[in-house]
């Protein structure tokens, strides 16, 4: 152990310990910007900088270890005079539009320069010129980037993409697209993994409330939302509100309330994808398809422009099936158009979705009869939904819990935990299970492919189902899938069924979620979901009694003629 | 008030002094991957604050350089800001009153010709494309990327043996380098900019001083391949344990009867003990190297008996043999090659020299060599004769004075023209046309006869010591690719197009460098040829680099290591460096600025931990 003393406060730590975490324990909260633990420790803004007795340099406490008999002041007269010269130096080189700004009221740069009572700043204001392509997913700001690194970071040692980078020298050093391309052509998984680890406004997902906004005001359109499972999990965080007032009904409400006509949840076509998932996983496995290499689950879209980007010889390893948003929209643009008796024209399905890559795979194109249009028209982050809701001013407490809405309106706990890590795995080896044997098991059998903690590479499972084994592996975070797929690769292991979720966590880490600098809520959030499933009436989606009448009175059976129409698709190694 | 007063300087022009003091030491460690242009616009900048004002190109030339550059730099320019460029630079250069403003031109000039593709690149993509790549200077500039932070950091510790382990993952000979490695790891050592760069060598040589014998790591388990090396030279060697570590099994065939090639039989005991050297090639042996003494290829082996009974042939063979000079005479008897000479010293035996003139012909370090060694065999005079000046010598600047020191007469502005014989065939002397220096060729200065009578320098020995050769001829007749230089023709990753299973490396393919450079090829044929046989080994150490320390790095000056007085040490061949004491060597280890955390090092990392 080693003895030292923060802000006169005796504290004892393990060799090894940084400086600003023996801080923590003793509850003194050094001020940071660039800092991401384990991702982005490399002293880069200095705004941490603490000083130690008998040292006339301040020292980075962020990667910077306790040293026997230190003696740290975070506060000196010395700590505050270059800290808040520090932050107005960044200031000069950041848009403070902060009234403008995505991240207004939620930027690391506003807190701490207000925590610092900075008022003016001396300095010339220089700021990078924004040359970014604006119909992409993703959008980076370069007037608001601080070059904290941590996207470079993030992307590189969590997701192994490495699209950024810092380019060019001295005084023109900046964080950009690496390799001096342009987004379109970096391989981008578009996971926003990037957005939800920037401290500021620089990189954002393409808002586009002002086309639902439209599309409400159209008298001639109707407009049908869904919600995806992880959604639930985020979508109150930054209101005052306990858990038995911020469910699924609630938010409900709140689209209701925004202007939505019909309000959906995703849980529905995630039952439906299990259906349609199971039934083609267990005709690939009895076939034999499965003995070499594994079919790899096909709802994520980043995964997708992973695997496109970096193993396109392996996207006929994906299942056929389309995402839940995907047949969601789907079913609404063909059956429910014919019962409500509405032209498939003029409605606009729009998705809430926890996910940036989501808004690239509603590009995927959907024929029906004589439609020819997109399955979902547009997509939303948690965040731009929570950004409506404050437009339209809906105060949270104000809202009830209400249904979504009929023919489309049952859900199941499989459905539910399709948000997290190994939910998808688990929905389906509980229907596989029954279609298989005949017989439902015991829900919870398959609960060991869950992710309940933060992702250390992967998980694998092996289940005997009547005669069959099954061996499957759970991953998410696309550095640990390429860890994976290269075992796979090299027949260190072999998988039969294999579900990859490109963000750490699942979806409920996604980086269409709700923004809380330093903090990772992953693991929180799906264990919401699990509680969600616990709690369900129907925990397997074949009993889903919703799901169950649209076969028999639309897709007849699972993998029939017409899902492949519309419920399936075939992967295109560019686009989706 | 006086007519005159003495000149007292203010205290700003002593503040200043102090400043270009601090940037020549900062452009020296300047560190790699800076964009070009970028760089020499702030040059220009501080060429222009050198401005006078007087004429016109200079005042307001350098400036609208400045300007159109900062264009190029903003991505606002096009193909014809460059050809503006180039013109007012020419126009600059050809008209500034004094080298102020001309010479600042031609920095411009230099550029636009020199990193044109620079310029082109930043006008099209509007954007620069250079970036650091290798944050730790002194790791990119050792040829075998040693962990030099690493192992000073453990050295600041007192883990001695784990320093030298540390070190063993990239360099197997770190007693020998410790002692004689030309260390091009301090030429950009960050620590320069604060006062001067770390004494690497010094430290590393303390480092394997205190630590004694260290065990080799284990090897990997057996994988039954054979491998033969030729040649038991610091790259042969260095191979050797490589692929020993990697659980093949090496046999080196070795026609000397010592290992260690040139570190045994060039350079001599009193740079280099033997003792030392032999405490490196203990660790390499205890790996389980096989060695076969004696035998001579072609002679005494075949290359393809070798690819018969072996899995992989290796040749690293080195640069043994010398240069001859080509003028007449040169078959007198008396005439020797340094690479002779040195070698039958280092066997303990060679020419008495006692009483006798010496003349050593070259300006290398193994002329320095060859210089102080006939000093210690009891020559009455030893004289360099060499065609340049001292400055120009390529000889590290502690071997040329150290020579000095001992003694040695440096005959400069010397070319040699003939070597005159005494009637018995003997040399009589050496005649040397008397030289000038002239224009700079090539960022070197020239030389050209000064017009001066030649003269005859009298000698009973003259070492030849212009360069070294590669004895290429067994291995060309075994059908082995041999280049117009005579050095043995692999490509780049050591192998030949055509003779599978056969790697070369070392002095024999590139022809002779420096221990750490054949230690650096050793890695790559190593590697290559465990890939070869079908392995992909990895080297790596289990030693954790210690946490960096907080202190403030105030300016200290740099331990340089003793010498034994001269007089003393140029009458036996014990080694003349004295070690650092430990407090020296404590003080000197924490001067590292620990570039793999500080700087760029903690965001792109600054440590390979295995290759």
């Amino acid at each position: 152990m080693v003895n030292l003393t923060i802000d006169n406060i005796q504290v004892s730590v393990p060799e090894g310990t940084t400086i600003m975490e023996a801080a923590a324990q003793v509850g003194v909260d050094i001020p940071k910007l660039c800092f991401l633990k384990e991702i982005n420790e490399i002293g880069a803004c200095r705004v941490c900088v603490v000083e130690v007795e008998g040292k006339d340099k301040l020292i980075a406490s962020c990667n910077n270890v306790v040293e026997e008999g230190m003696v740290v002041y975070t506060n000196s007269a010395k700590v505050r005079k270059h800290r808040k010269t520090i932050v107005r130096l960044i200031l000069s080189h950041h848009d403070c539009n902060c009234s403008s700004c995505v991240r207004n009221q939620n930027c690391a740069l506003q807190t701490i320069a207000k925590d610092l009572n900075i008022l003016m700043v001396p300095y010339k204001k220089e700021i990078s010129d924004n040359n970014w392509d604006r119909s992409f997913p993703l959008i980076k700001e370069a007037s608001k980037c601080i070059d904290c690194m941590r996207c470079i970071n993030v992307c590189e040692k969590v997701q192994a993409m490495n699209v950024w980078d810092l380019l060019g020298t001295g005084s023109r050093t900046q964080v950009s697209v690496s390799g001096n391309r342009v987004i379109r052509d970096a391989d981008c998984a578009l996971c926003g993994q990037c957005i939800t680890h920037c401290p500021v406004g620089a990189l954002r997902e393409r808002d586009d409330t002002t086309d639902v906004w439209h599309a409400i005001e159209d008298e001639t359109k109707v407009t049908v939302v869904q919600v995806a499972p992880a959604v639930r999990t985020a979508w109150a965080e930054n209101y005052e509100l306990d858990e038995a007032h911020s469910t699924m009904g609630h938010m409900a409400d709140a689209l209701k309330r925004i202007g939505f006509d019909y309000v959906f949840d995703t849980t529905f076509s995630a039952d439906l994808t299990i259906m349609e998932e199971g039934t083609e996983f267990i005709s690939r496995f009895t076939s034999g398809d499965t003995a070499d290499m594994p079919m790899f689950t096909s709802c994520c879209p980043g995964w997708l422009r992973m695997l496109k980007a970096k193993y396109p010889n392996l996207v006929g390893r994906l299942s056929t099936a389309k995402s839940p948003q995907q047949m969601f929209g789907a079913v609404i643009k063909s059956f429910f158009a014919e019962k409500i008796g509405v032209k498939p024209e003029n409605i606009v399905t729009v998705s809430i979705m926890p996910c940036v890559a989501k808004k690239e795979e509603s590009t995927m194109e959907l024929f029906h009869e004589e439609y020819a249009g997109h399955d979902v028209d547009i997509v939303l982050t948690t965040r731009e939904l929570n950004r409506m809701m404050a437009t339209a001013h809906i105060a949270p407490e104000s809202l009830e819990k209400i249904q979504c809405d009929d023919i489309m309106h049952d859900i199941t706990g499989a459905g539910v935990i399709f948000g997290a890590s190994g939910g998808v795995m688990e929905a389906a080896l509980r229907s596989a299970h029954y279609l298989i044997t005949g017989q439902n098991p015991d829900p919870e059998t398959f609960k060991d492919v869950r992710s309940t903690r933060e992702v250390e590479g992967y998980k694998e499972a092996e289940y005997h189902i009547g005669d069959a084994v099954v061996k499957a592996a759970v991953v998410s975070g696309l550095g640990n899938a390429e860890k994976l797929i290269e075992k796979c690769l090299a027949h260190e292991v072999h998988y039969d069924f294999v579900e990859v979720m490109a963000c750490p966590g699942g979806c409920v880490g996604g980086g269409g979620q709700p923004i809380h600098d330093g903090e990772e809520l992953a693991t929180p959030r799906g264990a919401k979901l699990y509680e969600l499933d616990r709690n369900e009436k129907y925990r397997f989606s074949h009993e889903n009694p919703d799901v169950q009448k649209l076969y028999e009175n639309y897709f007849e059976k699972p993998n029939s003629h017409k899902s492949h129409m519309l419920l399936h698709t075939s992967h295109k190694v560019e686009g989706f | 008030m006086s007519r005159m007063e003495f000149n007292v300087p203010g205290r700003a022009s002593k503040v200043l002094e102090e400043l270009y003091k601090d940037m020549e030491r900062r452009i020296e460690s300047s560190p790699f991957g800076l964009c070009p242009i970028d760089m020499s616009r702030a040059f220009l900048e501080m060429c222009h604050a050198q401005s006078c004002g007087k004429c016109a190109p200079c005042r307001i030339g350098l400036g609208q350089l400045k300007n159109l550059m900062d264009d190029v730099l903003e991505g606002r320019a096009n193909m014809e800001t460059l050809e503006i460029i180039k013109e007012t630079a020419e126009t600059v250069m050809d008209t500034a009153d004094c080298a102020i403003g001309y010479e600042a031109a031609n920095m411009v000039y230099k550029g636009v010709v020199g990193f044109r593709d620079e310029y082109i690149s930043h006008i099209e993509t509007g954007k620069c494309t250079c970036n650091y790549k290798q944050p730790v200077p002194c790791v990119s500039l050792c040829p075998a990327g040693v962990d030099i932070p690493g192992y000073i950091a453990l050295i600041r510790e007192g883990r001695y043996a784990d320093a030298v382990r540390l070190i063993r993952k990239d360099n197997p000979f770190p007693t020998t380098c410790g002692y004689i490695c030309e260390h091009p790891c301090e030429a950009r050592c960050r620590r320069n900019i604060i006062d001067d760069a770390v004494n690497i060598r010094g430290l590393k040589r303390m480092a394997t001083e205190f630590a004694g014998y260290v065990e080799p790591p284990k090897c990997e388990p057996s994988t039954g391949k054979r491998v033969a090396i030729v040649g038991g030279g610091p790259g042969g060697l260095s191979a050797a344990y490589y692929l020993q570590l990697m659980g093949h099994q090496t046999t080196v065939f070795e026609i000397h009867e010592g290992l260690g090639g040139m570190l045994r039989y060039g350079i001599p005991n009193y740079r280099l003990p033997k003792d030392k050297l032999d405490n490196d090639i203990q660790a390499i042996l205890d790996t389980g190297v096989e060695i076969k003494y004696g035998l001579r290829i072609g002679k005494d082996i075949e290359i393809d008996t070798l690819r018969k009974e072996y899995d992989a042939v290796l040749i690293t063979i080195g640069a043994s043999t010398d240069k001859k000079l080509g003028i007449e005479g040169e078959d007198a008897t008396g005439v020797v090659s340094a690479v002779s000479f040195l070698r039958e010293a280092g066997c303990g035996g060679g020419m008495d020299l006692t009483g006798k003139e010496v003349c050593v012909v070259g300006g290398g370090n193994v002329s320095m060599d060859a210089v102080r060694t006939a000093m210690r065999k009891g020559a009455k005079k030893v004289s360099i004769i060499y065609r340049r000046r001292i400055a120009d010598m390529t000889a590290l600047r502690e071997e040329i004075d150290s020579a000095a020191e001992e003694g040695i007469e440096m005959m400069t502005l010397k070319a040699p023209s003939k070597i005159e014989k005494n009637e018995d065939g003997s040399v009589k002397g050496l005649w040397v046309t008397p030289q000038m220096i002239s224009a700079i060729k090539g960022g070197r200065a020239s030389v050209k006869p000064s017009g001066e009578e030649e003269f005859m320098v009298p000698c009973d020995v003259l070492i030849v010591a212009i360069g070294q050769d590669i004895e290429t001829k067994a291995f060309a007749e075994a059908g082995v690719p041999i280049s117009d230089r005579n050095l043995i023709q692999s490509n780049n990753a050591g192998t030949f197009e055509n003779v599978p299973g056969v790697f070369a490396g070392g002095d024999c393919a590139t022809g002779p460098a420096t221990v750490i450079r054949a230690i650096a090829a050793a890695k790559v044929l190593a590697h290559n040829v465990d890939e070869y046989l079908g392995y992909n080994h990895i080297i790596t150490c289990d030693v954790d680099v210690p946490s960096t320390n907080t202190d403030d790095r105030k300016p200290c000056g740099r331990v340089n290591m003793n010498l034994r007085p001269a007089g003393e040490r140029k009458c036996d061949f014990e080694g003349v460096e004295e070690p650092m004491t430990l407090a020296e060597c404590n003080q000197e280890a924490n001067r590292c600025l620990r570039c793999d955390h500080f700087g760029f090092g903690s965001f792109k990392g600054g440590r390979a931990i295995e290759w």
